[in-house]
């Protein structure tokens, strides 16, 4: 039964990669590649379980943190066009 | 009692893998940008909650299902936080919902 999960969210991993390839504007790659590592971190977690070695969700947990550390990252560099400045305030005092 | 906690646990995992097949199809299907975010948050609450909870069913009482909770405490606190900043950068950006062309 682990295995029909599997291969549902081999499915799924391939659906948002259509997505990703697809996607007519910046933000759907990006709202595709961060459903992608959600999708991810299941596919670990639930990898562990169907060869019987739980260790994987460590690498699980490290793997969601780096997924949303990236997602952010990404959007504040394409939204300021730099990752080092850019608070709201100035951004705001532009308009 | 076991074979009940194995039943649970299955239904469990397949409901989990229909609701990330249903998101995923959504993600491609839908029209806009901001509905396919809306389509995209069912894999990250749903899928995610039902597919741990089976796995936690299946652990038991050990290190593996803390580990699993956290895991899905994590998912919870961060999808709708990086759904949010999506959602405020294509605003920022030049993308307009549909509902903005429809209505002129």
């Amino acid at each position: 039964m682990f295995a029909v999960t599997t291969i549902a969210i081999l499915v799924a991993m391939l659906l948002a990669l259509v997505r990703a390839i697809l996607g007519p504007t910046l933000y759907d790659r990006i709202l595709a590649v961060n459903t992608f590592g959600t999708i991810t971190v299941l596919f670990i977690g639930i990898f562990g379980f169907l060869t019987e070695r739980p260790e994987f969700l460590d690498i699980a947990l490290v793997y969601a943190l780096i997924n949303f550390i990236v997602t952010i990252a990404v959007l504040k560099f394409f939204e300021y066009g730099d990752l080092g400045r850019g608070s709201f305030d100035q951004q705001d005092s532009e308009l | 009692m076991s074979i009940i906690i194995d039943l649970l646990s299955w239904v469990s995992l397949v409901a989990g893998s229909i609701f990330l097949i249903i998101g995923t199809i959504g993600l491609i299907r839908l029209p806009d940008f901001f509905t396919r975010l809306h389509a995209a948050s069912v894999v990250d609450t749903l899928g995610c909650i039902l597919i741990m909870m089976g796995l936690m069913l299946q652990a038991g009482l050990s290190l593996v299902t803390v580990k699993l909770i956290l895991i899905m405490i994590f998912i919870l606190l961060t999808s709708p936080t990086a759904a949010h900043a999506l959602a405020k950068a294509a605003l920022h950006g030049e993308v307009k919902p549909l509902l903005h062309h429809s209505g002129e």
